[in-house]
């Protein structure tokens, strides 16, 4: 009965890849993003705050146009990147990418900044009375501190990635082996006669990546208060 | 090889202080309140003044009226802070290495050595910060100070977070510091018999204002 076809893997896989690369080139931003918000206060930081949260209320589907008229063949930005780069997004699965990473980043900025926030900051002046510019602080002891929570993000924003569904389909359509993910395999199978059973596997499997991702984000966070405490 | 003429508002507080001293070991001698760590963090840089220089053997590290501030981890200072402040994520070994890596200075097994000796701390190397007692963390905290090569170490409170007789353990080692490394110091403490023992100079600091400075003789 649990025999994942090939059309079942092609979805699994493309799933994986596009929640793999959305976190990977999501995660220097968000610690980028988490430092100057739990680290500097600055104008507008609450607007700036507003906007990263913002794809976590909107209706994903608005996201998902949004991106379309920015990023499409037509877009502002699309086109340029089209034109010089020869880089396109629309109906590509690196749009999809592009669309889960966007989803994603608020789950994978939050954990990192809390943890942030918790490094006592004292012990990053003990490290400047130490001779240490302001970026080896950061590099030797801020980004160490903070490491269990950053994979925590990561983690979170992974499990939130590879379920992306509205923000995706809207963007890059549902074209098998291009932009059918898991979310989007299932959307066509449970839409099919005699689907069930295909839909069925793959809400397991969703299952199990999803509860398997946050587990591992909890234990990061353990990690973090242990590590914290300098046992 | 200290000298110090600032003014800094600290909400309804001010901090006014005037002195100059050639002494080995200058102690800052003041209740609590009296503004003595935001001294020393204006001497250590992390603190910025509003009016006024700190020169820092000969070096003029803040100049307020020329613009001057140089950043405290450029200032060749060690800070040792009274809860210590050890990396949690490093052992003992790498924090007391930090200090030389970040200032790019050539490993000195000698002065390591020595250091590591007059301590006692050889045997704590490979521990974690969390499996230290009180008084070994401040010895640790000591050696990292040391072994970034300061000019002037700063000691705010060393001893005020331990119980009397972990004080009684620690305070020889102050003692060989002083006649032994070299380095001049700036001792913060609002214990009397503390700085009796230690300071060479006292700086006595009330309400935010210096009231009496010479000897040791002050403190009487």
């Amino acid at each position: 009965m649990f025999e994942i076809s090939p059309a079942e893997w092609t979805a699994i896989l493309l799933s994986l890849r596009v929640a793999v690369v959305a976190t990977l080139v999501a995660t220097p931003f968000g610690i980028a993003l988490a430092w100057l918000l739990a680290r500097h206060d600055f104008w507008g930081k609450s607007f700036l705050d507003a906007v990263v949260h913002l794809p976590l209320v909107l209706p994903p589907v608005v996201t998902g146009y949004l991106l379309l008229l920015t990023f499409g063949r037509k877009g502002l930005v699309g086109g340029f990147l089209a034109d010089t780069l020869g880089i396109v997004f629309a109906f590509r699965w690196t749009g999809a990418a592009l669309a889960c990473g966007l989803m994603s980043f608020p789950l994978l900025v939050r954990p990192m900044r809390l943890s942030i926030e918790a490094i006592d900051r004292k012990l990053e002046q003990a490290a400047e009375t130490l001779g240490a510019a302001p970026w080896k602080v950061f590099f030797t002891v801020t980004l160490p501190l903070a490491l269990p929570g950053v994979l925590a993000g990561m983690v979170l924003g992974f499990a939130k990635a590879i379920g992306e569904f509205g923000a995706t389909i809207t963007f890059v359509s549902n074209i098998p082996g291009e932009t059918q993910t898991i979310s989007s395999a299932i959307y066509s199978l449970i839409q099919t006669p005699d689907g069930d059973a295909a839909a069925g596997r793959l809400v397991i499997v969703s299952v199990i990546l999803a509860l398997g991702a946050l587990i591992a984000a909890e234990w990061f966070a353990r990690r973090a208060t242990a590590r914290l405490h300098g046992n | 090889m200290l000298r110090v003429d600032i003014e800094k508002q600290l909400g309804e507080f001010t901090l006014a202080a005037t002195f100059s001293s050639e002494g080995r070991v200058i102690g800052l001698f003041g209740a609590s309140g009296a503004g003595k760590s935001s001294l020393v963090n204006m001497i250590a840089g992390l603190l910025r003044p509003d009016r006024g220089t700190i020169v820092i053997d000969g070096e003029t590290v803040d100049d307020t009226a020329a613009g001057i501030h140089v950043p405290a981890w450029r200032r060749r200072i060690g800070y040792v802070f009274q809860d210590a402040r050890l990396f949690p994520h490093l052992n003992v070994a790498q924090n007391l290495d930090y200090g030389r890596r970040m200032n790019g200075l050539p490993s000195d097994p000698a002065q390591h050595k020595r250091i590591i000796d007059l301590l006692d701390i050889g045997a704590l190397q490979g521990r974690r910060p969390g499996k230290l007692s009180g008084g070994e963390r401040q010895r640790v905290a000591l050696g990292r100070a040391l072994l970034s090569k300061p000019r002037l170490l700063l000691l705010d409170e060393p001893l005020g977070a331990l119980d009397e007789g972990r004080k009684l353990e620690i305070l020889p080692y102050l003692v060989r510091l002083r006649d032994e490394a070299n380095v001049p110091m700036v001792y913060v403490s609002h214990d009397v018999a503390e700085l009796r023992q230690l300071a060479t100079q006292i700086v006595m600091l009330k309400e935010g204002r210096v009231t009496s400075f010479g000897g040791v003789k002050v403190l009487t």
